[in-house]
């Protein structure tokens, strides 16, 4: 504990800011990059049209917990704004992260100047972060625009996706440092598939059956699309900071361990 | 903390080791490298000098033993040694993301220089590895020693009081050889200090002022290459071809020429003060060799002799 406090306090911003400019430079170079950019940003908001407004009409409107009553759309948009923050951060931080790291030795060429495994971790989780807000920034605006939040809301809801990614990309980053290769990619895309199907995302957690809303309570993309519901819909109460907490510790725990695991894989 | 002591040795190890599970790849070693020294790691694969040389560039922490670099410990202050450190790895990890300009200049924030430093610094090291030309092309389509000149660029970054090279020359042709040695020959006149390792000979009589000889993860011999041939070779090596006959048949005709005799698959080394003398002899016997070199020793001899002829992997 004493040497992770001495350890944070000789991270220097500006070496953070260097590896995330490394990552601006790679994005300046290459057009392959944009479209991959791009494709990241068209699942959310396909599922959005075919299921929140498609299915949607099929299903009506739907009664929260609070007893009020808002159609299926306006329920399952912000579920699709967590969505989105998810996987904007986890594109870049365990595809794109587990590249550098194992094939392309970027990382290692980084370690062998005053630059430090945690300040990489950092830096990479920030370009994660840039990533997925320009996702969700665009995301927030198609919803306003279609009339499925308020713009003020909207405007609150952007810190909840931060948090969101944060905790997404440092967790998928520690768990790429796990990954021997790319057949490990399929059971993390599988896993990811799960949490997007079955946290809340299409219908309220309250109607699964006990156990299995226990279970669900316990994984992360539940918490990350209450939080983002709950600040989309103007619904704020105390219980969302558990959420808030659950992200937070998503975020500090990840981080440590995949600098540590940055550590012992490229300096052993 | 200031230190004025200029003659202190920039890297000092005692009984430097480094094991991995039950392999132990550097077995205890003593190394100490003065400023301005150009200091040579010699060795067969696996003798332990990258081991060596990653410890020294603090991305490996002993397992045990003592190593200061610039008088500091690398497992307190491993970051603060890297930024006046220049390190150029064997194998090349250039970033093929970006131009060959933009890696310099994004290696250089990484040390903490500015923008418009990066940029000034990126112009002057395209000019020294004479890469001006490519400054806006990829990394990949690069010939291999274009590829290692910008490895070596890339680590003067920082303009580093000692720099690491890791086999710097390995897999290049005679040419980019020959380029590569003579701006590590300027960067030697300047004043900074050379610290690499190879496997050719040739290479560390060029370049290094002082080298040892490891082998197992130990230094087997240490001197400057004169010192080392003189001490573990002789002046002059005759070396014979005979024809059909095999060496190993006729070493035994060869008995009390020279120093020793040393049977090769295609011909016999014989090590003696006095060239001319033993071919003499050799006539007088009445043997007829194929043909006859006489040649000065070279640092080859030293380490063949040393590490021994068995082929490692």
């Amino acid at each position: 504990m004493v040497s992770t406090m001495l350890a944070v306090r000789r991270l220097a911003p500006r070496r953070v800011g260097a590896v995330i400019n490394r990552n601006m430079g790679a994005l300046r170079s290459g057009p392959s990059y944009w479209l991959v950019l791009l494709s990241g940003f068209f699942e959310p908001l396909l599922y959005l049209l075919s299921i929140g407004v498609g299915v949607g009409a099929l299903v009506g409107e739907l009664r929260l917990d609070s007893g009020r009553v808002v159609s299926y759309a306006v329920f399952v948009a912000p579920a699709m704004l967590a969505v989105s923050a998810m996987s904007g951060a986890l594109a870049e931080t365990t595809f794109n992260f587990f590249f550098k790291m194992k094939y392309q030795k970027t990382f290692e060429a980084i370690l062998a100047t005053p630059v430090r495994p945690m300040e990489i971790a950092l830096g990479e989780l920030s370009w994660a972060l840039v990533r997925g807000s320009l996702y969700t920034g665009v995301f927030l605006v198609v919803m306003v625009a279609l009339g499925l939040a308020s713009a003020g809301w909207a405007l609150l809801a952007f810190p909840a996706t931060i948090l969101v990614g944060l905790a997404f990309g440092a967790v998928g980053m520690a768990v790429s440092t796990l990954m021997r290769g790319w057949q490990d990619f399929d059971l993390l895309s599988t896993g990811q598939f799960a949490l997007f199907l079955f946290s809340g995302t299409f219908s309220p957690v309250g109607d699964y059956p006990a156990v299995l809303e226990a279970l669900v309570q316990a994984t992360p993309l539940y918490h990350a699309v209450e939080l983002v519901r709950g600040v989309v819909l103007g619904e704020l109460a105390a219980g969302l900071l558990v959420h808030v907490a659950y992200l937070a510790v998503m975020t500090v725990a990840g981080l440590l361990f995949a600098a540590r695991r940055l550590e012992r894989l490229l300096c052993p | 903390m200031f230190q004025l002591v200029s003659d202190q040795p920039l890297i000092l190890a005692r009984g430097l080791a480094k094991r991995f599970g039950d392999f132990t790849a550097v077995d205890g070693i003593d190394v100490s490298v003065a400023p301005g020294e150009a200091f040579g790691f010699l060795g067969p694969n696996g003798a332990g000098k990258s081991s060596t040389m990653r410890m020294i560039s603090c991305v490996s922490l002993p397992t045990s033993g003592e190593l200061r670099i610039f008088g500091m410990d690398p497992a307190v202050d491993g970051s603060a040694i890297r930024a006046r450190l220049g390190v150029c790895p064997q194998l090349d990890n250039l970033d093929p993301d970006l131009s060959v300009r933009e890696n310099l200049t994004t290696y250089a924030r990484y040390f903490g220089l500015s923008r418009a430093e990066a940029r000034r610094r990126a112009d002057e090291l395209l000019e020294f590895a004479r890469l001006t030309e490519k400054a806006g092309s990829r990394v990949e389509p690069l010939s291999g020693g274009m590829k290692r000149r910008l490895t070596i660029a890339r680590a003067m970054v920082n303009d580093p009081e000692l720099v690491l090279l890791d086999e710097p020359t390995t897999g290049l042709d005679p040419q980019a050889r020959h380029l590569l040695w003579e701006r590590l020959f300027r960067l030697k006149q300047q004043g900074t200090t050379l610290v690499l390792t190879t496997h050719y000979m040739d290479e560390a009589e060029q370049l290094c002022d002082r080298l040892v000889v490891m082998d197992g993860g130990r230094i087997v011999a240490e001197g400057s290459p004169r010192a080392l041939i003189e001490t573990y070779s002789t002046a002059e090596v005759v070396e014979l071809r005979f024809g059909q006959i095999r060496p190993a048949d006729i070493v035994g005709k060869l008995e009390g020429i020279g120093e020793r005799a040393d049977p090769l698959p295609d011909r016999v080394l014989l090590y003696t003060a006095d060239g001319d003398a033993a071919v003499a002899e050799v006539t007088r016997r009445g043997l007829q060799p194929s043909s006859v070199l006489v040649r000065r020793s070279t640092l080859e001899d030293v380490f063949l002799h040393l590490t021994g002829r068995t082929l490692v992997d």
